[in-house]
């Protein structure tokens, strides 16, 4: 990682406008999207846009051929290129060969992808914004920090100073004027333009059609007051049929800005009026700019079904802490990240992909069922084949795929850690480790692992064996966690094994792009835990459990290592996560809870994995309250805890103050004790309390439950 | 209707729009009239009052209306529209759900009237409101139409702040008067 990254994510951090601001705003936007939701079936909306638009992107010839066909049949001209600068020359050449002095804009993002402001204004032609805040940023000489809200991280003072500097001196920091301002100024432009250049939402292949929706209304001006009108239209906003316009209206504004409808939609189709009579001209330029080659990459295909909502940015623990700056000058967040990948280079999204921290908010908010985190993934997978592995990473993970050399490892390293160790803790970490200790303490390596425990773990031998993967954070660190899960599973009278042969479960290097490491890590595995015939496979770790039930499947997928899938469906037909397990056998009758326990006030942490991949939220909290708890439900609570497995000790800034949230939210409930699914949020929330100094209990299920169930 | 109507005023109003229903067109034309005189719309620029043609005027005495708001004229020009405090204009379509307006706004003097001016008052057929969007779409054409505008409210941002300010490049109050019966008394 450059510096001049780092330094961006720190001026970010620092930047208390920003960070306030995006904040406010990503807490207050989940609970008004879900009301603008209210009787809207968003699952199937979004399954209809991921249809329709899924469709379109699979046939971008065919559509851009029917739409250049319709829209030319009523006047339009349209233009299809793939190449950036030919879309400003056409442009230019427009503009010039029509005497063309001044020229306002309504939002475009493609517009800004190619550059073009600059490049007219360098010829001498005046370029306006008229969107109020693309107009601020470009007063400002900033780019946009936010796809729908592009000055979201200025103040109203800052606005001030802006319009004062570059347009008109003594204006005061009041928003109504500074709006009132800001009309004033532009109507003139408006009036005197001679060229109005918009986006366009979508467009319509069997009408030839071009929707366009803003709230301010400029757009309307822009493509009513110029008598020249250019829409610049990125061919993945193509749409087959006029009713596919429904869901993506329905969707578009309640995503974006928790709107029913925005103020303004206006479909244009062909030539209209001008205010003379005469008729408008309308130039559609369809902009390729890679689009097609994404078409016919089977993974990133699906990146253009965005509808350019930006709800990913909104729901982004990491980006309401650094804003839109850090990802780069146009598209931000997390389709920001793919689209620049693709749009700029892949190189280009080397930095920015590692901000992402996999907890996938964005994944189920997105109206375009857009797996983002998975498609940075493979960003990181690409990269990583492209550049190869950073040295020190590779010998990391050289050791991991040893299990003997990294178990053997691990013990020493019990040892070494004994000086640095007190009640359980690492506290301080000496020279460059000591960014990991920072802001949380963290767990002491046991001094006898898991593995070694079970094998003097008494058990009476059960008709029902079920296997454990513990992983290595409850083998290495949490070995009390596999003694409690035991316990239990004991009392349904069923017997564990744990296979020897077990490690690491790849999810660390898959992380990191290192998919043949990961693809190693799950052939031991599913050699291990297929060596003996058992009902379940069980783990208390929802990231290990998301590996052996969908990612060794992927990996091996993404790697063509087709040989292997057979043997790792077998597996994930297994796998099964803790709390539903014992949910399961509760129901059975096999586990009953003690009677009559009251056990206070607790409040539980979803884990991402295990609520987004797994889906699963109400079975630990059943039972936790048939255990005689009473839940407090904390804010924000499957908002992640900034652990991330190894996101943590890579960008320790960003996984601080995730983590101070997620602090502040747990004291807010009043409970003296948190609960959740995963020792990864056990280490991380627990080393954050004990930082902190707050006498919370943090502790996984599995531990709160074993002394509760007869 | 009234349970559509209602669900119409309770979405049009939630975005700031005022939403006004009269029995007969004599009414709404008193109503109109009365507002436009109130607002102070007047001879002078900045203050005209910019009417562009549509059904609800057939039948109407424009002289007569005219006598009554001076400032108020039924020719739109560009001009004009761009110094008129007041634009009037009839829509087509009501959606419920959203609380929206639809029109056919190809027509330039339709759209001069609802974007230049302060203030914008729609007219709309009490029987031309539809509960959602699927039902508008059965009804709005672009192979006839071509340029089709929803309106939601006034014209709105955000962008400062977050805070949320009425008013920016489009009209900053929108009245919406729904008319039971447009053939009304003359």
């Amino acid at each position: 990682m450059r510096k001049e990254f780092r330094d961006s994510i720190n001026t970010a951090l620092h930047n208390a406008n920003l960070t306030g601001a995006l904040g406010r705003f990503s807490e207050a936007y989940r609970i008004s999207r879900e009301k603008a939701y209210e009787g809207i079936d968003f699952e199937a909306v979004r399954t209809q846009i991921a249809e329709r638009k899924g469709y379109a992107a699979s046939h971008l010839d065919e559509l851009a051929e029917r739409f250049t066909e319709k829209a030319e049949a009523r006047g339009a001209k349209v233009f299809r290129t793939n190449d950036p600068a030919q879309v400003r020359d056409y442009i230019l050449n427009l503009a010039q060969a029509n005497d063309v002095k001044t020229v306002v804009k309504s939002k475009s993002m493609a517009s800004e992808e190619i550059h073009l402001n600059p490049f007219l204004e360098k010829a001498g032609i005046e370029v306006r914004e008229t969107d109020l805040g693309e107009w601020i940023i470009q007063l400002a000489g900033q780019t946009p920090s936010h796809m729908v809200m592009p000055a979201i991280h200025m103040t109203k003072e800052e606005v001030a100073d802006v319009f004062s500097d570059k347009v008109e001196a003594g204006q005061a920091p009041d928003i109504p004027r500074l709006v009132k301002f800001a009309r004033g100024k532009l109507r003139t432009k408006f009036l005197r333009a001679e060229m109005g250049i918009t986006g366009a939402n979508i467009a319509v292949a069997e009408t030839g059609s071009l929707v366009i929706i803003t709230n301010e209304g400029n757009a309307r001006l822009v493509t009513t007051l110029p008598k020249i009108h250019v829409a610049i239209v990125g061919i993945e906003k193509l749409m087959s049929d006029f009713s596919d316009v429904v869901p993506v209206l329905t969707a578009l504004p309640r995503s974006a800005t928790a709107q029913l409808l925005t103020s303004y939609v206006s479909i244009i189709t062909g030539q209209v009026p001008n205010t003379d009579g005469s008729p408008k001209e309308l130039h559609i330029i369809l902009m390729d700019n890679r689009r097609t080659e994404m078409s016919q990459d089977p993974k990133f295909k699906q990146a253009l079904q965005c509808i350019r909502c930006a709800s990913c940015l909104n729901v982004c623990p990491v980006f309401r802490l650094v804003g839109g700056h850090v990802f780069g000058k146009i598209y931000t967040g997390g389709i920001g990240t793919i689209l620049t990948a693709w749009f700029d280079a892949l190189k280009a999204s080397d930095e920015i992909q590692s901000l992402c921290i996999q907890c996938g908010n964005c994944t189920q908010m997105c109206p375009a069922k857009i797996d983002i985190p998975g498609l940075i993934l493979e960003l990181r997978r690409r990269l990583a084949v492209e550049k190869g592995q950073p040295l020190a990473q590779k010998a990391i993970f050289s050791i991991v795929n040893n299990r003997r050399l990294f178990h053997s490892m691990l013990r020493t390293a019990s040892l070494a850690q004994k000086p640095l160790k007190k009640d359980g803790f690492i506290r301080h970490l000496p020279f460059f480790l000591s960014d990991m200790t920072e802001f949380r303490s963290l767990p002491a390596i046991a001094e006898v692992p898991f593995r070694d425990k079970f094998k003097k773990t008494e058990q009476k031998p059960q008709k029902q064996k079920i296997a454990f993967y513990s992983g290595c954070l409850i083998d290495f660190a949490y070995p009390e966690m596999g003694e409690s899960l035991v316990k239990i599973l004991n009392k349904a009278g069923i017997e564990v094994i744990f296979p020897e042969g077990q490690t690491c479960c790849g999810a660390p290097a898959r992380f990191s792009g290192a998919y043949e490491v990961a693809a190693q890590n799950a052939k031991d595995n599913i050699n291990a835990l297929l060596e003996q015939e058992v009902d379940y496979v069980v783990s208390a770790c929802p990231t290990c459990t998301v590996a052996l039930k969908h990612d060794f499947i992927s990996t091996f997928e993404s790697l063509g290592e087709t040989d292997s899938l057979p043997r790792a469906y077998q597996l994930a037909d297994k796998v099964i996560d803790f709390s539903t397990l014992v949910k399961k056998l509760v129901d059975e009758g096999r586990l009953t809870f003690k009677e009559g326990r009251q056990l206070g006030k607790v409040t539980y942490h979803d884990s991402c994995h295990l609520k987004r991949t797994l889906n699963v939220s109400q079975q630990p909290r059943e039972l936790l309250t048939k255990a005689g708890y009473e839940i407090s439900e904390m804010f924000e609570a499957d908002m992640c805890c900034g652990m991330g497995g190894s996101y943590s000790l890579k960008l320790p800034e960003i996984s601080a103050p995730i983590l101070e949230r997620k602090l502040h939210n747990i004291k807010e409930t009043g409970a003296p004790l948190v609960v959740m699914d995963c020792p990864g949020c056990v280490m991380q929330i627990r080393g954050g309390m004990d930082k902190d100094g707050t006498a919370i209990k943090v502790e996984h299920t599995v531990q709160r439950l074993a002394d509760e169930l007869e | 209707m009234p349970a559509l109507f209602d669900t119409f005023k309770q979405r049009a109003e939630a975005v700031s729009a005022e939403v006004h229903r009269f029995p007969h067109k004599a009414a709404a034309l008193d109503f109109i009239v009365q507002y436009l005189q109130s607002a102070g719309v007047a001879n002078s620029p900045q203050s005209y009052a910019v009417w562009a043609d549509c059904p609800f005027l057939r039948g109407v005495n424009k002289d007569h209306v005219i006598a009554g708001v001076p400032g108020l004229t039924f020719t739109v020009t560009r001009e004009v529209a761009a110094g008129a405090k007041v634009g009037i204009s009839q829509l087509d379509w009501a959606m419920a759900s959203t609380g929206s307006l639809v029109q056919d706004s190809a027509p330039v003097e339709r759209r001069l009237v609802s974007t230049l001016p302060n203030i914008h008052i729609a007219i709309i057929e009490t029987n031309r409101l539809l509960p959602d969007m699927p039902a508008i779409f059965t009804k709005i054409r672009p192979e006839q139409t071509n340029y089709i505008s929803f309106i939601t409210g006034p014209s709105r941002t955000a962008d400062i702040e977050r805070v949320l300010t009425i008013g920016v490049h489009g009209p900053e109050k929108l009245i919406i008067i729904f008319v039971d019966d447009m053939a009304g008394v003359n």
